[in-house]
Order: structure tokens, then sequence, then C-alpha cells
């Protein structure tokens, strides 16, 4: 025993060695991307002033950097779509944890976590070939690809995520937290809405969070349907004409672009954008959720 | 056997079962009005179930079984077309963990008013200031009512729970081993406002010891594995009982 100790403890070493490695070499990569997102984007604000990049006209091939169509229709597709998806979703997950029959949840959770698992061209079919001309039919769009049809798709691939976070979630709420509820005289209904949601809020939170970055980071599925057109979505029919979003440009754009161009490297700093923007949401996601437990529980 | 016609709460041939797990056989027991009853017995002896058949807390569990009958005031609480919320405002419960819904101290003592009838803001003040009183909570809250519910210790969050449900005003009041998690000091404080309590509502409590039974018992009962093997009045039980198993379980020879 006394002679194998000094192995022993060598050998713990050494897996704790590659496990800092390994967890290290995370935060290195994270890090490493962003510098390089950097060291390729910045230099475009050389050769384009920043009241340029923020300018209304994205024109590539003439010298037209302006970038805030895409912002905006990123923003537009995004905030749409997470209006449509973030009641849907939450009182899905209502709906499967709080009320329904306990065959019916069996089925629904998994059968939400196989619609988490479609590729997003797919949805992008789906987008282009039904609700597309649903929306120019039926709506009198000019044309179907447009900002609706998008923040439709996005809203279908956000509610996934949003249905399995915050069901779970609910699912944390104690069944003894209910029952207090439900001793008072609350009715099932009153319950929900002042005690178990109440109480599950930061995993709510979360859920929003996590699924407004699934959205905004999207590409495929958007540059199918909303039409690709760089105008700026300022005009109260906007939601019912083509944008553009930030995602779609880039992918769009990138193979075609000389490496080192003004143009490349404009495509990187919107690719910064993109990266603070994400961040952006994930940070205030965890810090509601550290919040949360600095308070004492998750509860 | 506590004369039928002051039984604020009967319980008639009441068994119940949790699918093939009968947990109560054949119970027949008359709750006194305006007094403390105790329920006690070792783990598993369906005390608790006991408890939550009053209020029909155990109404969304699946597949039970419930025969005989449970009279409030001589009417089945269990009839067909009875309206179990405003059942549970009648008959308050306090669990054995202090249980704070989401929100500040005033949100919880009011949650139950809110959800029904009252909504004069003067109503609303009056009650809180008069449950957290009789809780024995007040002067340790009355600067910070809207902090907060669970940033009290345990034993206020406990004592809060009981005003929560004093607010109902109930006419019967059922605690699930309410001091469990509680100190010896805000124990004694518990059971000090209990015993204040059992002039305007009817109490049963499940104890979480022989001693704190014997402490608040006006009538008590003795379960075992589903049966009722005892009950009478005042310390009867704890002093001078008559089965031989509750001697047992008294003088601490079991359970």
């Amino acid at each position: 025993m006394g002679k194998n100790k000094p192995a022993a403890s060598r050998a713990d070493r050494a897996v704790e060695a590659l496990l800092r490695v390994a967890g290290l070499s995370t935060i290195g990569m994270v890090v490493l991307i962003f510098v390089f997102l950097l060291q390729q984007g910045l230099p475009v604000f050389f050769r384009v002033p920043l009241r340029d990049f923020l300018g209304t006209r994205w024109y590539p091939t003439e010298g037209y950097y302006g970038a805030l169509p895409l912002i905006l229709g990123s923003l537009l597709v995004t905030v749409v779509a997470v209006v449509v998806a973030v009641p849907l979703g939450i009182c899905t997950a209502v709906f499967v944890r709080e009320l329904a029959p306990g065959w019916v949840r069996e089925l629904l959770k998994p059968a939400i976590e196989v619609l988490a698992g479609i590729p997003s061209v797919v949805l992008g079919f789906l987008g282009m070939t039904v609700i597309a001309p649903w929306v120019r039919t039926t709506l009198g769009a000019p044309t179907g690809l447009t900002a609706l049809t998008g923040a439709v798709i996005l809203a279908y691939m956000a509610l996934p995520t949003i249905i399995s976070v915050a069901e779970d979630a609910l699912d944390a709420v104690p069944k003894s937290l209910r029952d207090a509820s439900l001793a008072m005289g609350a009715t099932r209904w009153q319950t929900i809405w002042k005690v178990t949601v109440p109480a599950a809020r930061s995993g709510i939170v979360t859920a929003i969070m996590l699924g407004m970055g699934r959205a905004i980071g999207e590409t495929m599925a958007v540059m199918m349907v909303t039409g690709n057109a760089a105008r700026m979505p300022l005009t109260a029919d906007s939601l019912f004409r083509p944008v553009r979003t930030i995602t779609a440009t880039i992918a769009a754009e990138m193979g075609e672009v000389a490496n080192g161009s003004t143009h490349y490297q404009a495509l990187f700093a919107l690719g910064i954008l993109l990266f603070l923007v994400t961040f952006l949401i994930n940070l205030t996601a965890a810090s509601a959720i550290f919040a949360k437990r600095r308070q004492g529980g998750l509860r | 056997m506590v004369d039928p016609i002051s039984a604020k709460i009967r319980f008639e041939d009441v068994s119940y079962a949790y699918g093939k797990d009968t947990v109560l056989r054949n119970i027949k027991l008359g709750i006194p009005s305006n007094h403390i009853t105790v329920l006690f017995g070792p783990a598993g002896s369906g005390k608790s179930t006991l408890l939550r058949l009053i209020n029909r807390l155990n109404d969304l569990a699946d597949d039970t079984s419930l025969t005989g009958r449970v009279l409030l005031d001589d009417e089945d609480i269990y009839a067909a077309g009875t309206d179990v919320a405003a059942l549970r405002r009648r008959v308050g419960m306090v669990f054995a963990l202090p249980l704070p819904l989401p929100g500040t101290i005033r949100y919880n003592v009011l949650y139950g008013p809110t959800l029904g009838s009252i909504q004069k803001q003067a109503d609303l003040d009056s009650l809180l200031v008069q449950s957290l009183q009789r809780a024995a909570l007040w002067d340790e809250v009355k600067d910070r009512l809207d902090s907060p519910a669970n940033r009290l210790s345990g034993g206020q969050q406990q004592r809060l729970c009981i005003a929560r449900s004093l607010a109902q005003q109930p006419e019967v009041l059922l605690l699930d081993e309410p001091t469990s998690g509680l100190d010896p000091i805000s124990t004694a404080k518990v059971e000090e406002s209990l015993m204040e309590l059992e002039r305007e509502c009817t109490i049963v409590i499940v104890p979480h010891s022989v001693q704190q039974g014997a402490r608040l018992s006006d009538y008590a009962a003795f379960l075992l594995m589903g049966e009722l093997v005892e009950q009478g009045p005042d310390k009867q039980l704890f002093t001078a009982p008559k089965d031989k198993r509750t001697e047992d379980y008294v003088t601490g020879r079991f359970g």
C-alpha cells in the first residue's frame, strides 16, 4: 500500500493535468476564435469609417458597406420570432408538465426533442414550399419570401429549445409547493400562473435566452426564406417584404470575396457583431441564473 | 368517543388505498370543534394521509380509492358537486417543510384572500397585520413586509406559512409535523400560537414527537399501520392508555 501511494498520486496528477488541459483548451478556443475574428474584421474600419459601416446601403460591389439594413433585418426577424415562440413555448411547456395526462407527456417529450433535431435546411424547404406561398396568397404580399416567413421558421426552430428548457425548469419546482398553493384554495390554474411559473422563472428566462440565441444565429433556413434583399426594414409593411440578415449575408457572400479585401473584412466585422450579440444574450441568461443561486437555491 | 353532535369533522368507516396498498382501514373518528386534536403513530401509519383527506389534497393523486364518508359540519366533503377550492379555504394546511411561495412576505400572507373575494385594500391590510400577529411573526417582519419571503429563517418561514393559512380565516387548521424542521425556540413559539388559536378554530396536528403530542393534546388518536388503535380526550392516551400497543408506543418501546 505504502509503496503504491506515490504512483497513484502521480496518476492522479496526470489525470488532473489532462482534465485541466481539456477544460482550458475550450476557453482557449473561444478566445482564439474571437481574436481571429477581431484580427480579420477590425482592419475594415481603416478603410470604411464606422459612420459608413452603420450606413443604410449594403452594396459591396459598388463600395457601400452600410450594415444597418442587415442589423435591423436580423433584429426584426429575431424579435418577431421570439414574440411568436416565447408565449407558445411557455404555454406548451406548461401543458406538457402541468396539464397533460401521463401518456400524452410521454409521447410529447420525445416528439419535441425530435423537432429540435430537424436540420435547418429541411425547415427551409418547409418555409419555401408551405409558408411562403401561404404568406403570398393569404396575406397578399408581393412575394412569399419575407421577414415574416423567416420569423415563423425561426420561431419554429426556437420552440423545441424553449419548450424543453422551460419544461425542465417547471419540473424542478417541488410538488409540495404546488400542494401548498392548492391547499390555500387556489385552483390548478391559479397555482400554475401564480406559483409554479414564477418559481421556475429563472429557468424560463434561460429558456427564452437560449431560444433567442438559436434564432439570431440561424443561417440556412433564414437565407432560404427571407428573400435576402438588403433594404432598410423601417416601413410599416416591412414584415411582409424581403429582408436580409447578418448571418445570411455572411453565408451568401463569403464564398465570393477575395481574401483580405475590404468586403472580406466587412463580413468578418459582421461576424464580430453577431458574436457580441449572442455573447451578450448568453451572459444575460447566465447572470439571471447566478443571481438566483446567490439568493439561495434555484427556486 | 367524542359526542358526534359536537364533532367538527367525522370519519365514518373510512378506508383509503393507493392502488392495492391500503393505508387506512375503517377509521371511525370524531374531531372535536375548537380543540387541538393530535394524530400520532409511527411512520407509515397513515396520519398524513388521514390529514390530507380532510382538505382533499389527495385528489390529484392517481389510482386511489376511498370508501366511507368524511364529514365536515355533517356534510360529506366527497359528495358530488362539492366546491373543492371553497373547502380548502375553510380548511387550511401547514406542511412539514416551510413552503414560502415565490414572492414577498406580504404576497404570501395575502395569497389566499386575493385569490378569493377580498379585494379592498383596507381589509387586506388589517388581515395582513392580524394574521402575522396571530402567527407570532409580526414583530419580526413588520419593517420588511415587501422583502422576499425566502430570506426569512426556517422558523420564520414556517410561521409565515401559518399566517398564510390564518389569513383565510379557516374553520379548521391541519398541521403535518409543522415543527419538524425547527429549533426548540421556534417550536415553542409555534406551539404557543396554536394554543391561542384553538379558541377560534379546530386544529388537527400530526406532532413530530410523542412529547409534542402530549403537550398539545385536547383529544388524541393513535394510528398504527392504517388502523385507529385508540382515541381519547385530554392527555389520556399519553398518561393512561388502554391499549397495550398505545402504551408501548408512548413509553418508547417502539417507533
